[in-house]
């Protein structure tokens, strides 16, 4: 299996206190990778050092190597406009543009400059909300306000708007954790949909979700990887006690 | 750190297969006692008695799929119910061989006395203890004991052979003995079975332990 992320050696820092310690793993292209773990342990900020997205908060540090297809993206020169772009991400709260529908999933292809007219505009729309198995509950109202979706569309609509910009991994951060059990299902469904076409990458705190979804598990606890394998084993026979403790639900 | 719910009801579930396992045990060690004490009356007790292990089979099902369903067990866990799960029916048919072996002994027990039961007793010795180590090793866990216990079964397949070859001999020499000897015949298959579903039981308790799946696999 090819690696599309590959992490070495890497720590990170908000100020004096390091959230991540020394990890190395390979995400490999075209699967989904599950992050899990208990509150606090840095699965957010791990995700978030995929795409850079840390470089925001000002006290943050990240040391080490992300590379994505060969190119460490924490070598000075890179495009982090264009990295996020390539790598996007999907929050755990819905998060839509006060605009209309069409509006969010047209805006990064807009700002991106996509699209080569206006019906191409709307073919890219109309294909993101497609892949995001949103169109066929919103063809009819593309002009109204996205605050007007429940929960579980809104959510659809963030994935739709990360997919319109042809991202080539997506990361999630528990998509699912504010939705219904049939809203999370449909998320679950798109996201084993979305793999044949990119890497994913999700945050869940649903072992379930996990179990279900993903091809590949990684267990982290106070900031250290303690366990990254394939799923099925990881939910039949874990390599180590903390794993299955954690997963077992008897984690203290 | 323990998880109060799953716990509780895994400690329920091994208390009701290790009563199982014991009626089991006792129900096979009764139905060779009826036999060699020409005890008819005990002979029925086996069979009646198994109904109580039917309905033990049946509880620990309901116990095992409300576990699965419910409390979505993993790793240790899952394997534990799946391993539970897959031996009950096994002793269930144990039992069931114990019960035609009492079934026999009450024809037996009404023919003329065989001089001996030739290496039959040794066989059902075989049985007997293959079953309770077996038992054993499901409750400790041990994959040593129970790879050690399958090697066994040789042992109960080697005797099953040389009590079929006497007990064709003794219908041979003795027409009169034919009956008892056939009998006899279905009692040393019944043990020769037990032996195998023993076996059936340590590959599960290997699963247990080591999350491999050795049954048809050559080199285990
Ligand atoms: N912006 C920040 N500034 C300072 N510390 C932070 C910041 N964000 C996170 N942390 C700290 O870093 C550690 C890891 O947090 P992170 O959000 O990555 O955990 P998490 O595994 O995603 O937790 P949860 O499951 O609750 O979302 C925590 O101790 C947290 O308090
Ligand atoms: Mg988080």
């Amino acid at each position: 299996m090819q690696s599309k992320i590959s992490i070495s050696n890497l720590d990170f820092y908000y100020g004096k206190t390091q959230a991540l310690f020394d990890i190395s793993m390979e995400i490999p292209e075209r699967q989904v990778v599950a992050f899990i773990g208990p509150s606090g342990c840095g699965k957010s900020t791990f995700l978030r050092t995929l795409n850079r997205m840390n470089d925001t908060i000002p006290i943050a540090r990240a040391e080490g190597v992300v590379k994505i297809d060969g190119e460490n993206i924490y070598a000075p020169g890179t495009d982090v406009v264009a990295l996020r772009r390539k790598v996007g991400m999907v929050f755990q709260k819905s998060n839509p543009f006060p605009k209309s529908i069409f509006e969010n999933v047209a805006y990064g292809i807009r700002i991106n400059g996509l699209h080569k007219n206006k019906a191409d505009l709307q073919e890219r729309v109309e294909k993101a909300l497609r892949d995001a198995a949103l169109l066929n509950e919103v063809k009819d109202r593309l002009n109204s306000s996205a605050f007007g979706l429940s929960g579980g569309q809104q959510q659809r609509l963030c994935i739709a708007r990360a997919l319109a910009v042809q991202p080539e991994v997506i990361l999630m951060d528990e998509p699912a954790s504010a939705l219904d059990p049939i809203a999370t299902q449909k998320i679950e469904e798109l996201v084993v949909e979305l793999k044949k076409q990119y890497s994913i990458v999700i945050v869940t705190h649903n072992m379930q979700q996990a179990s279900r979804v993903s091809d590949k598990t990684a267990f982290f606890m106070l900031g250290k990887l303690i366990e990254f394998n394939p799923t099925q084993k990881m939910f039949t026979n874990p390599d180590e006690r903390l794993t299955e403790d954690y997963i077992t639900g008897r984690f203290g | 750190m323990e998880n109060r719910l799953l716990d509780q009801q895994l400690d329920l579930l091994r208390d009701k297969i290790l009563l199982l396992g014991g009626t089991t045990e006792a129900a096979l060690h009764r139905a060779m006692q009826s036999l060699t004490e020409r005890d008819s009356e005990l002979a029925k007790k086996v069979m009646d008695e198994d109904r109580i292990i039917d309905q033990m089979e049946l509880e620990i099902d309901r116990l095992s799929v409300e576990i699965l369903a419910l409390q979505k067990p993993a790793a240790h866990d899952l394997r534990f119910v799946i391993s539970v799960a897959k031996i009950t029916p096994i002793l269930e048919r144990i039992a069931d061989h114990a019960g035609s072996i009492a079934e026999a002994a009450i024809k037996i027990n009404q023919e003329p006395q065989l001089k001996n039961y030739i290496d039959m007793p040794l066989m059902a010795e075989i049985a007997a203890e293959m079953l309770r180590t077996a038992l054993d090793a499901f409750t400790s866990e041990d994959a040593a004991v129970s790879r050690e216990v399958i090697l066994r079964d040789q042992k109960i397949d080697e005797c099953y052979h040389r009590v079929f070859d006497e007990l064709i001999r003794i219908m041979i020499n003795n027409p009169q003995a034919a009956t008892c000897a056939a009998h006899l015949m279905f009692v040393a298959k019944h043990l020769e079975r037990i032996g195998d579903y023993v076996k059936d039981i340590c590959e599960l308790n290997v699963y247990l332990r080591e999350a491999a799946f050795i049954k048809h696999s050559p080199n285990q």
